[in-house]
């Protein structure tokens, strides 16, 4: 082992950084699936279902066939899957988009349960990182940084939807289809079908967000890897205005705020760490609060989602 | 618009006569399983393929079911909720149990509390419970083993290992017995070199994956290099503990497949030698005690085989002190002893042995640990 320096109280802003990098790609890559889905007018809250399932099929895949990269194209795949499903479904007339979205949450943990029994003992091959720290002399400083690479992924994937949303012809139609289901359909789009598919990339999304815990952090499967994640997720797309950029900052501090807990106790602050514990939260209220406005409910909501409707 | 379906007087005499005669039936197939063959009900709050608490009492199930003349349900994944009296009430009237397991601390209290007076002939054994003959049903008993000497035993071969002379503990909850095992395993390295700290960091859940990770991480990073845990499941310290270098004694089961270089030796529970030995009791028709403790020298617990990077110096004082404890009456907490508060909790003299019931009431750290209760 490199022997580690000692470097005392940095530790708590130096685990706040790591922190961030590593615990925020789910957050990610789960929140952007959700803006695509509810930009084309559908609100799916079954991604939780989708991340665990993905989690799973990602870890089998990869386990069965040594390569970890075939486990996130699993984990894509079963995510896109579970996304027509629920695509396919609210495509009926009077079908509420909410339930549906529970149900199959429910549908994918059990699934995943059932199918994943045999993959919580076999060790399946991880993620590779990359170290954007090697620079530095400091092992934990190395460590920090040792980026994985959905990572930079996610954050090209955020970028490449905010370019969409505001300057492409497809982010228009997705964003007409979200705002109008009328006005959709007099320009001669199908709104279901536009759906129907960002439903099933955001799925896709989700699974590559379920395939990061079981492939790269934590690294392991079994049946409480993902604790409602998922949930948070789709939550901070409120947060986040429906913005995928923003999306990525939220996701940085929800990471990073997860880090404060462990961190402050490692350095010997260890007075109420249940209070450091819902720093994410306190700090999500926080900037609700600070950002809200007297004039505009749900500023940047589709128009044509359930709950605005 | 459809007619409501009507039900003919003829189709609803035929089904309730069918539903009747199965509930009778239904009625009869326990009376008879009971009467040949023990049935024994083994309850899980989480997958029982853990590498952690789960998968030890599975593991003591399996030895069960290879004996002749009992049958084993099991049920994993139960909540510590109304679910469980659900699991064992079905348990009971459907698969006709006659001894009862259910394994997690807080199925006690209410929930085999309320059931055991409504089944007074079956009986409910809980693990970890504090069972006293003055509050509780006679039908029900409790049984733990003295695992904290076992994290004491982690700690000696943790202390030879150390270069850092800082060790770390990641920990669930601040309840007696983790407080137990985290102040067992410092001690333990103290014994080796009395300069040791150890860094406690508590998640506040059984099972947290990400809060798991991020804590062995924080540890790491302030310079720990061997870690050990109290969670359900220690697959997650365990991995990133190894993967960032850092040295692991494993808690519940055996983790050396997880990592076999860093792997020091473990804490291991050893339920097939105490369920083996409670089914044989009620097997002949005696009573098993209502309070059963035990420690290494009963077989309660085990050690994991001593991994490759353990020295020999370090072997030989392992080896020692496990005789020592294998005598019985062995005592960690002993004074001078103070909390890492600065308040006395052992005067010079004084001492606790493994089986001291003042024990199953800690509510501190000792001096050299690094962390809080609350």
């Amino acid at each position: 082992m490199s022997t580690t320096v000692d470097i005392g109280m940095w530790g708590v802003p130096l685990a706040i950084l790591g922190g961030a990098i590593r615990v925020s790609t789910p957050f990610l890559f789960v929140s952007l699936g959700e803006v695509l889905t509810e930009r084309s007018g559908r609100i799916n809250l079954g991604l939780e279902g989708t991340l665990v399932f993905g989690a799973m099929a990602g870890y089998a895949a990869a386990y069965e066939s040594s390569s970890p990269w075939i486990g996130v194209l699993g984990a894509a795949l079963a995510g896109t899957l579970f996304g027509l499903l629920h695509g396919w479904i609210c495509k009926f007339p009077r079908v509420n988009d909410i339930a549906i979205g529970i149900a199959l949450m429910l549908l994918g943990m059990g699934l995943a349960f059932f199918f994943g029994k045999p993959y919580i003992q076999p060790v399946a091959p991880d993620l590779p990182s990359i170290p954007l720290g090697a620079w530095s002399d400091i092992p934990q400083v190395q460590a920090a940084l040792n980026v994985n690479a959905l990572f930079l992924i996610g954050i090209v994937i955020a970028l490449l939807m905010t370019w969409m949303f505001r300057s492409s012809r497809l982010g228009l139609i997705i964003r007409v289809a979200g705002d109008s289901t009328d006005a959709a359909r007099a320009m001669g789009l199908k709104p279901d079908r536009i759906r129907l598919l960002s439903t099933a990339a955001g799925g896709a999304l989700a699974g590559i967000a379920g395939a990061y815990l079981s492939l790269y952090y934590p690294g392991s499967w079994n049946e409480g890897i993902s604790s409602g994640q998922g949930l948070m997720a789709v939550a901070l797309v409120i947060f986040a205005r429906w913005n995928p950029l923003y999306c990525f900052w939220a996701a940085l501090l929800f990471g990073g705020a997860g880090a404060l807990g462990p961190a402050l106790q490692s350095v010997g602050i260890t007075q109420g760490y249940y209070l450091f514990y819902a720093a994410p939260y306190v700090l999500t209220l926080g900037v609700l609060i600070a950002t809200s406005s007297r004039n505009q409910t749900l500023a940047g909501a589709p128009g044509a989602l359930s709950i605005t409707r | 618009m459809k007619t409501p379906k009507q039900t003919s007087r003829r189709s609803f005499l035929k089904t309730s006569a069918g539903v009747a005669g199965m509930l009778a039936f239904g009625g009869l197939l326990p009376q008879t399983a009971r009467a040949s063959k023990l049935s024994v009900g083994f309850i899980y709050v989480g997958p029982k393929d853990d590498y952690g608490y789960n998968q030890s009492h599975a593991e003591g199930a399996a030895a069960v079911k290879q004996m002749p003349g009992v049958s084993v349900v099991e049920e994993e994944n139960v909540p510590e909720t109304v679910d469980v009296q659900k699991t064992m009430e079905s348990m009971i009237n459907f698969d006709g149990v006659n001894l009862l397991f259910p394994t997690s601390f807080g199925y006690f209290n209410p929930h085999i509390l309320e059931l055991a007076p409504k089944y007074p002939d079956l009986r409910f054994e809980h693990c970890g419970g504090l069972w006293s003959a003055d509050k509780h049903p006679s039908n029900v008993g409790s049984y733990f083993g003295y695992i904290g000497m076992g994290q004491y035993l982690n700690g000696v071969v943790a202390g030879h290992t150390s270069k850092s002379k800082k060790i770390g503990f990641v920990a669930a909850k601040p309840i007696p017995q983790v407080l137990l095992n985290i102040n067992s395993f410092l001690l333990g390295a103290r014994s080796v070199d009395p300069n040791i700290t150890c860094q406690v960091i508590f998640t506040g859940e059984w099972s947290l994956a990400v809060k798991e990770a991020e804590a062995t991480n924080a540890l790491v990073d302030q310079g720990v290099d061997v870690v050990t845990c109290h969670v359900d499941g220690p697959k997650v310290v365990m991995e990133t503990a190894a993967g960032r270098g850092a040295y692991v004694c494993g808690y519940h089961a055996n983790q050396s497949p997880l990592a076999p270089d860093k792997y020091l030796t473990g804490a291991e529970w050893n339920w097939a030698k105490v369920y083996t030995d409670m089914v044989k009791t009620v097997q002949s028709g005696g009573q098993i005690d209502n309070f059963v403790r035990g420690g290494l020298a009963e077989g309660f617990i085990k050690m994991s085989p001593l991994g490759p990077a353990v020295t020999d110096t370090a072997r030989n004082q392992f080896a020692a002190t496990q005789s020592e404890i294998l005598k019985g009456g062995y005592a960690v907490i002993k004074g001078p002893m103070k909390d890492n508060k600065g308040k006395v909790i052992a005067g010079s003299g004084q001492s606790f042995a493994e089986t001291d019931v003042a024990l199953e009431s800690m509510n501190y750290l000792v001096e050299g640990v690094i962390g809080s209760t609350s």
